[in-house]
């Protein structure tokens, strides 16, 4: 009897790129769910906008590039990006904002570098970056959380504001926005204010902000059970934390009053989502062990300068991206040793 | 009690040995032919010493050579040599090369032989002969000859033997069910080996799910009462089994890269080659048989059996109850490592441990290959601790030196990285095909260099040859010259 033939392993392979993708947006869940809770449905209609637009701007870039659609669209990188993107704007964001973030990262950020596993910076943060500076108002007005604003919206409120950039009736755009604790910790201390005094403000929680360190614990959910199911490795989570735990530890060890305690760092802002989500993106990050760990280090200590020192309140987007470029270079000096090789 | 190291990688893969490891080991019955393969090795060819017509016994040799990597290859079974003729023989390329086929009479006779009933009065040297002239060879699929393993020189101190019955590829029983049926002759073999090296100490490593043949070994060494063997259990990860991976596990020792282990003082050996060793030495019988594990759902009845080497795969099959209806693939060896038949005409050989006949639910039947998203899953689960993705960059876009720089050479093709990716990647043919384009390339830089000495040394004959025609021309005209003058002196003289 005659047989087919194939080379080794002929065992089947353990896991796919559609089930990585599949399991990175499930684990995006529960800080999805945080996110609705304290700033509204608005979060969920930019989340749909954003797949819809990523997932046709990934299939006509193809069909351009001559390459099969399906098995690309399938690979399911495009929604999480576009879901990454998504709940990183804020909840109120005017639908194009959202679109043209999508379609800058899907079509520039991604594929104009060749597609998935050749784009070297993480296309959600470069989108992220070429909204903010292109747009920086829509881009940094927040809803205010749940229970601190002076009025709640229903879905049609939202759903007017989004599409239309409609305000409800009797209602003001400053009084349905608020500032993000980062924003305000900012702005108290360049009037001077200590950071204690700065915190006793409204917007301000147990951790960090109000709602924010909800969002945030959620989304560390998300990245541990991550860990849990092998999709992502400790060494970049552990390294973002650990470098923006000990620079904001010793700054707040020299001075309290100027400097913020770590945990309001670790539980501010997108540095839990930026940690277990963003920086851990494999296409743009660092592959060796030890090259993951000071990659993650990097981000980390990137994040606290740049929010501290820098002109923005947040500085995920900025630091990924530049230790994106560092990456390549990571890898090379981070080879290990090889079996029977002497160190 | 041995303290375990462990390396770096591996994988817990479905092992699927119960499959094959339920049924008793049974005798397979002689087939109707015989088939063996004059070409032992790359570049290692046997001659026949028999010629078509000629009637045979077993244990009788039919091909043989003096090549130092030689081993005689004995019939299996008595019969008449039918062809030496081409045929497809078990190799990766599915390639084809001269056989010797016996068809066989069934009468099974046997040349008459005798071991030796006590192997300590005999010296390391007679032992190796006598396992050399049984044809044995590493029975853990290398199929590297025994007796030149024995004899690693006087400048490699050995201190310990290392007897490999970690079978780590999913699906092969073969070592464990030969260790629970024999685990007397697996052993003799060890202290017939312990002898003729010198050496005090043998492990013998077996993976930790193999309760009954642990138990069998552990009662067989008390019973031998030899304190220089011990029975050690390693965890299953694949590729425990190999060579180098299981002697660091065992001694935490790394052989190094490029390397043989008697370079860090072991020596390693299969379970099942001890065994033949035993029967090699003490009964006298040359190896012509041995055990494979016939298994996989393509299979009726999965199990281990004692097969004559030269068995058609097709007659096993049959043997063991044909093939299922959704039969895929055949495949000679484990899943891992093991390599694709086309035709199961082909016949098993020494080396050959197992036949797994796959359905889908056995193997993968076709993947798409997606871009690499540089995950570092490769990584993780390399044995060796290599760069395999960075490899698989430089293979693919044929950087050879790139390749050697991150240690292409140090790769054990396990396959570890490829069944981790997520992207479908067939690395392992790319690092074939990188080492085999890196050899070519050697061989072709010697051709040239040959050829270049060629080249100069024709030249430099060239020129020599035109320096002593011209010494020869001015020889010549210095002669006549000479003459001439003499003939004018002469007719001088006479004027
Ligand atoms: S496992 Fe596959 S996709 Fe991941 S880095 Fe290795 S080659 Fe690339
Ligand atoms: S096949 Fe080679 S590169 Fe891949 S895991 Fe095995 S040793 Fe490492």
């Amino acid at each position: 009897m005659k047989f087919s033939t194939a080379l080794s392993p002929h065992v089947q392979p353990v896991n796919s790129v559609t089930r990585v993708m599949f399991e990175v947006i499930v684990a995006l869940v529960p800080g999805i769910i945080a996110l609705v809770w304290f700033f509204g449905l608005g979060v969920l209609i930019n989340v749909v906008l954003a797949v819809i637009t990523a997932l046709m701007a990934e299939s006509l870039v193809l069909l351009v590039r001559g390459r099969p659609v399906w098995v690309s669209l399938k690979d399911l990188s495009a929604v999480v990006t576009a879901v990454l993107l998504a709940i990183s704007l804020p909840a109120i964001a005017p639908w194009w904002v959202t679109v043209t973030g999508i379609v800058f990262a899907i079509v520039i950020a991604k594929h104009l570098y060749g597609g998935l596993g050749y784009n070297p910076f993480n296309p959600a943060m470069i989108g992220y970056v070429f909204l903010l500076v292109s747009f920086p108002l829509p881009m940094t007005s927040w809803p205010a959380v749940a229970g601190l604003g002076t009025m709640t919206l229903n879905f049609q409120d939202i759903a007017q504001l989004i599409f239309f950039e409609r305000i409800p009736e009797n209602a003001d755009y400053d009084a349905l926005t608020m500032a993000t604790p980062l924003d305000a910790l900012k702005t108290q201390l360049s009037l001077q204010k200590t950071v204690l005094e700065a915190q006793s403000g409204a917007v301000f929680g147990y951790l960090a902000g109000k709602g924010w360190e909800w969002v945030s614990l959620a989304y560390l959910l998300g990245g541990l059970w991550l860990m849990v199911r092998k999709i992502i490795n400790w060494h970049i989570p552990v390294g973002l934390i650990l470098g923006i735990s000990v620079i904001s530890g010793i700054c707040y060890l020299i001075d309290a009053q100027l400097y913020a305690p770590p945990v309001f760092h670790l539980f501010a802002g997108a540095t839990m989502l930026g940690a277990f989500f963003i920086a851990t993106d494999p296409v743009t990050a660092a592959t060796t062990v030890k090259g993951r760990l000071i990659y993650g280090m990097m981000i980390g200590a990137l994040v606290y300068i740049i929010r501290v020192w820098g002109g923005y309140p947040d500085a995920v987007a900025f630091s990924v991206l530049l230790a994106n470029l560092a990456a390549p270079a990571l890898d090379y000096f981070t080879k290990p040793r090889v079996f029977g090789h002497r160190a | 009690m041995l303290n375990l190291a462990r390396f770096h990688g591996g994988l817990h893969l479905p092992n699927n040995k119960e499959l094959s490891n339920q049924a008793p080991l049974r005798q397979a019955s002689i087939p109707k032919k015989l088939v063996y393969p004059l070409m032992q090795r790359p570049g290692v060819t046997v001659d026949p010493k028999v010629q078509v017509g000629e009637r045979v016994l077993r244990g009788q040799v039919i091909a043989h050579s003096d090549h130092p990597l030689a081993t005689p290859v004995h019939a299996a079974s008595s019969g008449v040599i039918e062809a030496i003729e081409e045929r497809l023989i078990p190799h990766p390329s599915g390639m084809a090369d001269v056989c010797i086929v016996i068809a066989t009479d069934g009468l099974d006779e046997s040349l008459v032989t005798q071991g030796v009933a006590d192997f300590s009065s005999q010296d390391p040297a007679s032992i190796r002969t006598a396992i050399k002239n049984a044809g044995i060879v590493g029975l853990g699929g290398a199929a590297f000859p025994t007796a030149i393993k024995l004899n690693p020189g006087p400048q490699r101190k050995l201190d310990t033997l290392l007897l490999n019955g970690a079978e780590c590829e999913p699906y092969i029983t073969c070592d464990d069910c030969l260790m629970q049926n024999q685990p007397e002759s697996v052993l003799v073999g060890a202290q017939i080996l312990l002898h003729s090296l010198h050496i005090e100490r043998c492990i013998v490593a077996i993976e930790d799910h193999m309760k009954r043949a642990y138990a069998r070994l552990t009662q067989a060494v008390a019973a031998l009462n030899d304190p220089r063997i011990i029975i050690v259990q390693v965890p299953a990860i694949y590729p425990t089994g190999g060579e180098k991976q299981l002697i660091k596990v065992v001694t935490g020792k790394e052989t190094p890269s490029g390397g043989i282990p008697a370079d860090i003082g072991v020596l390693c050996v299969n379970v099942g080659t001890a065994s033949a060793v035993y029967d090699a030495v003490c009964k006298g019988k040359p190896l012509t048989e041995r055990v494979i594990t016939v298994t996989g759902r393509g299979v009726k009845e999965p199990q281990n059996r004692y097969v004559r080497i030269g068995t058609p795969i097709s007659e096993l099959i049959e043997q063991c109850g044909g093939y299922t209806e959704h039969v895929e693939r055949l495949i000679m060896g484990g899943p891992m490592m093991g390599f694709a038949l086309p035709d199961d005409e082909i016949a098993v050989v020494k080396a050959t441990n197992c036949i797994l006949a796959g359905t889908a639910a056995d193997i993968n039947i076709g993947k798409q290959a997606m871009p690499c998203i540089r995950c570092g899953d490769c990584a993780k689960a390399c044995p060796v601790d290599l760069l395999p993705q960075q490899l698989y960059w430089h293979s693919r876009a044929g950087n050879l030196d790139k390749c050697k720089e991150f240690s292409l050479f140090d790769c054990i093709e396990c396959g570890c990285c490829e069944v981790v990716c997520p992207s479908h990647i067939p690395l392992v043919q790319y690092y074939r095909s990188a080492k085999s384009k890196v050899i070519a390339k050697a061989k072709e830089a010697e051709k040239a260099a040959v050829a270049k000495r060629r080249h100069d040394m024709h030249l430099e004959r060239k020129a020599k040859e035109q320096a002593e025609k011209a010494e020869r021309a001015r020889l010549k005209k210095e002669a006549l010259a000479k003459v001439k003058q003499a003939n004018a002196e002469k007719e001088g003289v006479t004027q």
